[in-house]
């Protein structure tokens, strides 16, 4: 292999001279401690190499290993409920090699190499495969039957084949003899450079949505299987709260958590919480369908910007199993002043606020990856990246956020006010959108109800409304306001209290299906209904808001279940009795 | 024995430039001597073939490309640790200032430290009491949190600081495993001499490890004071099994100094000339709080920061807050309004309060209080500016009675004496005397049950 020696260090950046053979994008260890790094420019003078781990100690002389190939993951079984740093070296092993810290150069291997896999074969000698065909089932825990596939780049006939059995990871399940003669050994395992895209067969519409059991999310500004969503919040506004909560009650099959420069204490919570919490759908703890990649801040800046491609590689590889992947990035402004930073060290001219001018397509490259494919076995699979934003002084008009915005379709807006009056998710419905609110119209008003979409404009109208006349309020008070306008404040305040405010702590509102949301919804504007017939007859909302009908209304999110309709109805006919409460007393 | 470099060839700001070295590696510690036999330490921060840039902590005056020599030592810095540090008192970069003689052990560190395995890590979710009301009832300081004051230039932040250390620990049951790690940068000299006669008032010297570099101390020595504070609380939580608390004052002389190497180095600025890696910088400072498994001990971090200008946008502030686990911001118009602790409870938060309060923690009704008191309380603010437009007498009853909550909140629920130690008990049954000056109806965040029982 090639080797070079190290000529200058800066940080994380080191400079290789005479030596001009390696390869930009290649993986190389540096130095004694064989430090993971990669190089970044190649010039007849020297070439510019970013070290994954902290360099102290390297001095010029030192020597740098290349490896021939570029920075990839290996994907096999294996990656379920497991944690990795932002290189794919799973944290638990390093944790049993080095300790309380993570240490330097520590050489583990990304998946358990020795573990016996129960694989059931679904191929025979002399089968045509192609790339992407799936030749094998292996359980990977309780929840996710991982499925092995031919490499994209492989596809001929199958000359040999094992017996179903116990295998490891890297033992040759077949062999496929190329058009060529060529033959190629087909493993569990297979290795992908982590800033390329895997191939698919082709991308599809996004047409169903991902279900969280956030009201705000499914019911307001709902997110597409295969769609992009940013969530900007300054600090304190619960942006990790938010992702936290997508993360446990989404339907995608598999989620992949990034912790990407953020806390340390939130990664040990995420371990410790998934394992105990348990998956609605599946009853299994939600660890068993969730990745971890954890670069939290004071680990290595190189691997914070690596943390990103290999979290959405590996989603890639699942997507490819005909799997729904939905992707928590928290957050990509850590990512983007992880490329700011490196792009200083490298003298690079700074664009907008001393971030490097390639920021726009380094974001859109990595958000274009999510997507509704046919993968190249034919089978229906997404990424869904749900990516926070941490602005600089909780300001969105900064570099990340309005390039961010550029390439997502729902804009879930953190609300400073909001989070300071612990009205939580502090998203705040005004200046939040979601693009795929036409593209989702036929399912919601298909499985739901058909009357869902009248009933989410309609709330959503309400609470413009109550916006613009909060407006005046500010100025001369709400006692001077007309009857119907007060009575439109009064719902507008049933709505965010009663629907839109959600109590990630409540056993019952931490999670709420589609069809309590659409009953909720429904009922709140069925009283918004009656009250508003009351007040055409004059008469006096002074009276009418006295009746305590409203805050029975706000506490339905705790007072009903989850899976049944009955005390909906309760609901209407104690509308009714208000109803005719009013009109027997005016009689 | 290492080579002696004699002669540097050149001298910049806070750099040296030594040329014709062959084995300086990055990050290692320089022993600099110059003027015959005069001692200053450096770091190599950026090193090539033949030359390595050295900063010099004690900064560069006196020195000349001819009068001083330069050898490598070959290691990080590293300081010696044991639990006799206990009681001393030692400058920004770890040396003993109180004539006591150095540290001896075996034991070194390299105060760089190294990142936490979040594998390896325990959740923090034990409380700690500090008697303050505020703290308690809204923003539960937890063990193994960094929980940073925001302050501004004037307001009580060192006595808030000294007021947590003396009532969390040592007041009540004396624990005897808690200790005090004290980091001072760029402070004045007063502030120092303020803790100081706090922790000897309190009886708490024995247990507290100062660190000090004061404001006319050199600046390059503040950006390796926290990390030299930090290495020793590590040291004694997670291998004396102690409970230490970590004061680092202020946070904004560290960044300033970080700041002013940068650009000696001629680095691109981000934000306000701040270097592009004060994020990262602070991380490394920061993410050294919490609890790892196997180990008794903690580490909990109260740093002080003050906002330039009360600017909770200002880029100090603004990462700090993206890294730590919440933050108590001091709020200048309560503090004329005579007000202590004039804790701004709005933009406080404690991240790790939810899993640390509640029932088999504080009391089980303390979440849902705790939620409610914010959100009155915001509304407060709402009546208020309302208010000041139309006049008091033209709110709406409700609003009144906000009013009249509002100022309760503040005259009898914030404000209490720096002597003061509220058990949290005291600390509940305040909140709910207080939302009892509110009709029932508008408790919407408490628990039906709850509002029963208690209200």
């Amino acid at each position: 292999m090639i080797q070079g020696k190290i000529s200058g260090v800066n940080g994380p950046v080191i400079y290789v001279k005479d030596q001009m053979d390696f390869m930009v994008g290649e993986m190389v260890y540096v130095g004694n401690e064989k430090l993971v790094g990669e190089v970044i420019s190649v010039t007849t003078e020297f070439t510019t190499v970013e070290v994954y781990e902290d360099t102290t100690g390297l001095k010029a002389g030192d020597i740098v290993y290349g490896t021939g190939s570029a920075m990839a993951v290996t994907l096999g079984p294996g990656i379920i409920s497991n944690i990795f740093d932002g290189i794919e070296r799973p944290l638990g092993e390093i944790g049993k090699k080095t300790g309380k810290y993570i240490g330097r150069g520590v050489s583990v291997t990304s998946l358990d190499e020795e573990k016996l896999w129960d694989t059931t074969m679904m191929i025979s000698v002399n089968d045509v495969v192609k790339a992407g065909q799936i030749i094998a089932t292996v359980p990977e825990g309780r929840a996710v039957v991982h499925k092995v596939m031919i490499p994209p780049d492989i596809s001929g006939k199958v000359v040999s084949v094992v017996e179903n059995g116990q295998y490891k990871i890297w033992d040759t399940l077949a062999v496929v003899e190329d058009r060529h003669g060529e033959k190629h050994k087909i493993t569990m395992a297979q290795k992908w450079p982590i800033r390329v895209p895997r191939p698919y067969a082709s991308r599809s519409y996004a047409n169903r949505p991902l279900i969280t059991g956030q009201r705000i999310i499914d019911s307001l500004f709902p997110l597409a299987k295969g769609g992009t969503a940013a969530i900007p919040g300054g600090f304190g506004t619960g942006k990790t709260m938010t992702q936290h909560q997508l993360a446990k009650w989404s339907d995608a099959d598999i989620v992949i958590y990034i912790g990407c420069g953020e806390r340390g204490n939130e990664m040990t919570e995420v371990l410790e919480d998934f394992k105990k919490l348990v998956d609605p759908r599946t009853q299994n703890p939600l660890l068993d369908r969730t990745v971890l990649i954890a670069n939290t801040s004071n680990m290595p800046v190189a691997a914070r910007e690596a943390s990103i491609y290999t979290g959405v590689t590996l989603a890639e590889y699942y997507r490819d199993m005909g799997y729904h992947v939905a992707i928590m990035a928290d957050s990509t402004s850590r990512w983007a002043e992880a490329l700011r930073e490196l792009s200083g060290r490298l003298e690079e001219m700074p664009a907008e606020e001393g971030f490097p001018a390639y920021l726009a397509s380094k974001l859109s490259s990595f958000y274009e990856r999510a997507g509704h494919v046919n993968t190249l076995s034919q089978k229906e699979g997404s990424i869904t990246i749900i990516g926070a934003v941490s602005p600089q002084g909780g300001d969105f008009s900064e570099p990340v956020t309005q390039n961010t915005k550029r390439f997502i379709r729902c804009f879930y807006a953190l609300d400073k006010s909001l989070a300071y009056a612990r009205h939580f998710p502090a998203i705040q419905w005004l200046t939040s959108y979601s693009e795929y609110v036409d593209d989702l119209a036929t399912w919601y008003n298909k499985n739901v109800d058909e009357n869902f979409m009248n009933d989410r404009n309609e709330i959503l109208r309400i609470l413009t409304e109550e916006s613009k006349l909060n407006e005046i309020v500010k100025l001369i008070g709400s006692d001077v306001l007309p009857d119907d306008q007060k009575l439109t404040l009064e719902i507008a305040r049933v709505i965010r209290l009663g629907f839109i405010q959600q109590n990630a702590f409540h056993k019952v509102d931490t999670y709420v299906p589609l069809r309590k949301q659409f009953l909720m919804m429904e009922t709140i504007l069925y009283l918004y209904k009656k009250a508003a017939a009351l007040v055409k007859m004059n008469m006096p909302m002074s009276y009418i808001r006295e009746h305590s009908i409203f805050d029975h209304i706000i506490a339905m999110k705790y007072d009903t279940p989850n899976d049944d309709d009955q005390p909906f109805e309760t609901y209407r006919k104690e509308i009714d009795a208000f109803y005719d409460h009013f009109i027997e007393t005016n009689a | 024995m290492a080579i002696e470099y004699r002669g540097i060839a050149k001298v910049s700001g806070p750099f040296i430039v030594v040329e014709g070295v062959s084995d300086a590696s990055f990050d290692e510690i320089v022993d600099i001597r110059y003027q015959n036999g005069k001692r200053k330490l450096g770091r190599v921060v950026e090193c090539y073939e033949n030359r390595a840039v050295v900063q010099v902590f004690e900064g560069t005056n006196d020195l000349s490309l001819s009068n001083t020599s330069v050898r490598f030592t070959g290691h990080p810095m590293e300081i010696a640790l044991s639990k006799d540090m206990l009681g001393r008192e030692f400058n920004g970069v770890g040396e003993p200032i109180d004539g006591l003689g150095d540290i001896v052990s075996d034991i070194k560190r390299n105060v760089n430290g190294e990142p936490l395995n979040p594998c390896e890590r325990e959740y923090p979710r034990n409380y700690i009491q500090t008697g303050i009301s505020a703290i308690d009832g809204l923003m539960t300081l937890i063990r193994g949190q960094k929980l940073p004051i925001f302050s501004g230039n004037g307001l009580p932040h060192d006595e808030l600081a000294a007021q947590i250390v003396t009532q969390s620990s040592l007041g009540a049951d004396n624990d005897e495993n808690f200790v005090v790690v004290f980091a001072a940068m760029g402070v004045k000299y007063d502030v120092a001499e303020f803790f100081r006669r706090k922790f000897r008032e309190t009886g708490a010297m024995s247990h507290v490890v100062m660190f000090l570099n004061l404001a006319n101390d050199p600046v390059i020595e503040r950006i390796i004071t926290p990390k030299v504070a930090l290495t020793a609380a590590e040291y004694l939580a997670f291998e004396e099994n102690m409970h230490v608390l970590v004061i680092l004052t202020d946070m904004t002389s560290y960044a300033e100094a970080l700041r002013e190497v940068s650009s000696a180095k001629g680095e691109i600025p981000s934000r306000k000339g701040y270097p592009g890696y004060l994020y990262s910088e602070f991380a490394t400072i920061y993410e050294r709080a919490g609890i790892v498994k196997g180990s008794k001990g903690s580490v909990t971090q109260v740093p002080i920061l003050t906002m330039p200008n009360d600017d909770i946008t200002h880029p100090i502030p603004d990462l700090t807050g993206y890294i730590t686990e919440g933050q108590i911001v001091l709020d200048r118009e309560l503090h004329q309004k005579n007000i202590y602790p004039p804790i701004n409870v709005l933009p406080s938060l404690s991240r790790l309060m939810k899993d640390g309060i509640g029932e088999g923690y504080t009391r089980k009704d303390h979440k849902d209080v705790a939620n409610q008191v914010f959100s009155c309380y915001a509304h407060v603010g709402e009546a208020r500016s309302l208010a000041s437009v139309i006049g008091e007498e033209e709110l709406s009853q409700m609003d009144q009675k906000y009013l009249k909550f509002g100022k309760a909140f503040e005259q009898e629920f914030l404000c209490q004496s720096k002597e003061e130690n509220r058990s949290m008990d005291e600390t509940l049954a305040l909140c709910w005397k207080l939302l009892r000056m509110l009709p029932k109806e508008e408790l919407d965040r408490i628990d039906t049950k709850l509002l029963e029982e208690y209200y």
